[in-house]
């Protein structure tokens, strides 16, 4: 029978994409696991490089080291974190507004803004409507490795030292939960002290070999240390947005194939009844 | 009970020791250290070798670190091991890499950031999904 085969058709489509959705549902659910696994493996790290750059905020040095002193803001830079891969809801969109609204206000001030992007979904937003662009890794996968976040690190702690940011940004989403993830923009540089005087001892550490070479590395890998937080906290965000979408997504296939599966159903009646109408009809006739 | 001191060992990927000891031993950058509890607070940092901590209870338990930070608190030592190798001109390759994508990127493109642009997408977007919403309705 001829009746709704355009329809049916469209069933058919319909369940493929539902097939589709349905399996990266699944496998955002798992990647979804492990990528908290590994946010909250990298926790206690992050968290025992504030703590002891928060004693040395307190500590009386008789060395001040260039990350530790603010000065007047003529230019900012942002560490921008995004994924490499899309379909995961309004993830990304989310940050880049937020971001645009912040650096409008920023080029409102005439503050300059300059760029080092993580995840090639923030390289191709900038790409497009512009942007200072000084530094770009993409394509981490799934565990990303401190190693290859050096690289643009690097380039903005450079640019911080030779005078062309006055700060730098970092730009992420937090992990608050499954369901809700939210746009994060924390400042690394330069390091704010809680500027608590009580807590100030006449104390130092003792530095070996001095306390120069001892705070260079150390200051590195602080800011390192929070950036690769940002990127496995955003790989969280990532896996669990992609897996909400997709499951909105499926059900939505579902909705689809239940109304179009009506429609069907009742082409095919009306076409039964006209053809037995016709039928009786035509008896009648005789 | 004899004194003991906290130790974190942590890297950036995992928490590799969390526990009491007598006394810790770590490859220092000016040599082989060795930290009772107590000790004077203390920052270094660490060659790739061997962290010994003796545990309270007489038993040893050693961990390879591959370099990295020692801060030293009279209560708690933590130490800040490296997952990546390092080295000022490896890490100076990194850093022109990350630039040399940027510079490419940046080819077919001007600097000054676009906002008009950049509105211009989100209104088209916000667009399309109200368009979308609305032919659903209209499905009802």
């Amino acid at each position: 029978m001829a009746v709704g085969r355009e329809i049916r058709t469209k069933i058919g489509s319909v369940q493929n994409t539902q097939k589709i959705t349905k399996a990266m549902e699944m496998v955002a659910a798992s990647k979804m696991r492990k990528a908290q696994d590994r946010m909250k493996a990298a926790r206690p790290y992050a968290q025992k490089m504030r703590n002891v750059v928060a004693h040395l905020a307190n500590a009386n040095s008789e060395y001040h080291h260039p990350y530790m002193l603010g000065r007047e803001i003529k230019n900012v830079g942002l560490i921008i974190i995004s994924t490499d891969r899309g379909l995961c809801g309004g993830l990304n969109a989310n940050l880049f507004r937020m971001l645009v609204k912040q650096m409008k206000e920023w080029d409102g001030q005439g503050v300059g803004v300059k760029l080092s992007t993580i995840g090639s979904k923030a390289a191709g937003f900038f790409g497009r409507v512009g942007g200072d662009l000084i530094g770009q890794v993409s394509s981490l996968g799934d565990a990303p490795s401190m190693e290859e976040l050096v690289g643009t690190v690097k380039v903005m702690l450079d640019a911080f030292e030779d005078g062309s940011v006055d700060q730098v940004y970092v730009v992420y989403n937090s992990f608050v939960n499954s369901m809700t993830q939210t746009p994060q923009l924390e400042q690394l540089l330069p390091i704010r002290s809680d500027g608590d005087d009580e807590l100030r001892h006449h104390w130092d550490y003792i530095y070996e070999p001095d306390a120069k070479e001892v705070l260079d590395q150390l200051m590195i890998r602080y800011v390192e240390s929070l950036v690769f937080q940002g990127v496995v906290e955003n790989g969280a965000c990532e896996q669990s947005a992609r897996m909400v979408a997709m499951k909105s997504a499926s059900d939505n296939a579902g909705k689809l194939i239940d109304e179009l599966q009506l429609i069907y159903n009742k082409a095919r009646q009306s076409a039964i009844t006209q053809e037995l109408s016709e039928i009786v009809s035509g008896a009648a006739a005789v | 009970m004899a004194m003991t001191v906290h130790v974190d060992i942590v890297s950036a990927e995992a928490e590799i020791f969390s526990g009491l000891a007598e006394m810790v031993y770590a490859p220092a950058s000016m040599g082989e250290m060795g930290i009772a509890p107590g000790h004077t607070p203390l920052l270094t940092s660490l060659k790739p070798g061997e962290v010994r901590v003796q545990l309270a209870d007489g038993k040893e338990e050693s961990f390879y670190v591959s370099g990295g930070m020692l801060e030293v608190q009279p209560k708690v030592v933590t130490v800040l091991s490296d997952t990546a190798v390092r080295a000022d001109d490896l890490d100076e390759a990194r850093a022109l890499e990350a630039r040399d994508k940027a510079s490419q990127a940046l080819k077919d493109q001007s600097t000054e950031m676009d906002y008009a642009k950049a509105l211009a997408d989100y209104a088209e977007a916000t667009a399309q999904v109200q368009a979308i919403e609305r032919l659903r309705k209209r499905a009802r």
